[in-house]
């Protein structure tokens, strides 16, 4: 025979689903700005229908049955869109123990005999624990996918490749560079080169916390494969404290051509490709001579 | 020598090295560490910690800041793993010996740039290191 709570709760669907959104409505925690109240209704009658056909079909608590399957799909859903969303996991989780407030009262409501509602409350209340650890890890992921596909944007917005005159490329470099960011670094650099026919590149890493040999491996392969395309690198942007720690650390740079600051490199590079940068109507020294 | 102040980072990924760079250069600063010790300090642990994720897929370093005196002061951070260990040690300390693709400057580079460094290793059970930076030195 069918427990009670499964023979109740289906049948009083508007019921519970009326009490479950005005419990919702009156949270502190809503956010009608992040949501409309007719989308939250939607969602949530959405929910409500799933888990009554799945309470209909299943007696058990156990949340891995196959009639549950669709239910922890839609609760999956409906997690990931929030934490996607920006809804904290306080106003996500109250989403789903509201609900077990509506049933409760429902099932209070319907059932006078306290020896036979006492199973049925601690039956819903297992079975809606289960669903708020679902929310929960999903929400997790949500919140997991968003960061990491936030590291993949930075990773590409973070290495641009500015042409400040022609013939001559800049890459200022921030943060560390690892083996993948190495990768994008070198691509672009390269690609560049390419496309706008450079001959001198000037890798500035002004920005890069610190130098050890990985780093310096990775600087040492750049500059080689700009050679071979051609180019001649130059790295600026080496901190008087980063000097001393390359030095003690062994690393030997001296075959790369390295300069102080960002300004400096460029004056090399303008003296390589022999052009000179003078005040309107001054002469320079050469054209006396 | 006392210890003030103590932590320990786990290692996982190449994000965590990052979270140690920074917690170390704060620990740093409180004691009003110089730039170029803070940075040689720095990188010392970088190279450790990478060696760390290379060879041994993680592990956890222990962070403290350690007082000799009134006026000395100091970080030492140990980095243990479980990884398949270093055969021999000495061939490890050389410059320019590298079981990896690397340049083979990263433990003697290391023990440049510290004041002080120790390394224990066992095959097949783990590697420990230690190093210690003074404020002053």
């Amino acid at each position: 025979m069918k427990s009670l709570s499964a023979q109740l709760l289906p049948s009083k669907q508007v019921e519970i689903l009326d009490i479950w959104i005005k419990l919702q409505l009156k949270n502190e925690g809503l956010r009608s700005d992040l949501m409309s109240n007719d989308a939250l209704k939607r969602e949530s009658e959405e929910l409500l229908k799933t888990i009554l056909e799945a309470i209909r079909n299943d007696d058990t608590t156990d949340i891995k049955g196959e009639a549950y399957d669709k239910v922890v799909e839609v609760l999956a859903g409906i997690s990931l869109s929030r934490a996607s969303n920006g809804f904290s996991p306080r106003e996500t989780a109250y989403f789903v123990f509201s609900l077990k407030e509506a049933l409760i009262t429902v099932l209070e409501k319907n059932i006078a005999e306290p020896k036979e509602l006492y199973p049925e409350i601690v039956k819903v209340n297992k079975l809606l624990d289960d669903f708020g650890l679902i929310t929960f890890e999903t929400f997790i992921k949500g919140r997991e996918e968003v960061i990491l596909r936030q590291t993949s944007e930075i990773t590409e917005i973070s290495t641009p490749v500015i042409q400040v005159w022609s013939g001559i490329l800049a890459l200022p470099i921030i943060g560390t560079l690892d083996s993948a960011r190495t990768q994008v670094v070198m691509e672009n650099l390269l690609l560049k080169i390419v496309e706008t026919e450079s001959t001198i590149a000037i890798l500035d890493i002004s920005g890069v916390p610190a130098v050890d040999s990985l780093v310096a491996q990775h600087l040492i392969k750049t500059v080689a494969a700009t050679r071979l395309m051609g180019a001649e690198c130059i790295i600026s942007g080496i901190r008087p404290e980063i000097a001393q720690t390359i030095v003690h650390l062994g690393i030997d740079l001296s075959n790369i051509n390295t300069k102080a600051s960002l300004a400096h490199a460029l004056r090399t590079a303008f003296s390589l490709l022999k052009l000179e940068v003078r005040k309107v109507g001054e002469y320079s020294k050469n054209t006396h001579a | 020598m006392i210890t003030i102040n103590s932590e320990t980072i786990n290692i996982k990924t190449e994000q965590d090295a990052v979270f140690l760079r920074n917690r170390v250069s704060e620990y740093a600063n409180k004691i009003k560490m110089g730039l170029v010790n803070q940075t040689k300090l720095l990188t010392a642990a970088s190279e450790l910690v990478r060696n760390m994720l290379r060879y041994a897929g993680g592990g956890k370093v222990l962070c403290e800041v350690i007082s000799q005196s009134v006026l000395q002061t100091g970080i030492r951070l140990t980095f243990i793993d479980n990884g398949p260990g270093i055969p021999n040690i000495a061939d490890a300390m050389k410059d320019g010996f590298s079981t990896g693709k690397s340049l083979g400057i990263g433990l003697p580079g290391a023990k440049r740039l510290v004041n002080e460094f120790q390394i224990k290793s066992q095959e097949g059970e783990g590697t420990s290191v230690t190093i210690l930076k003074w404020k002053n030195g």
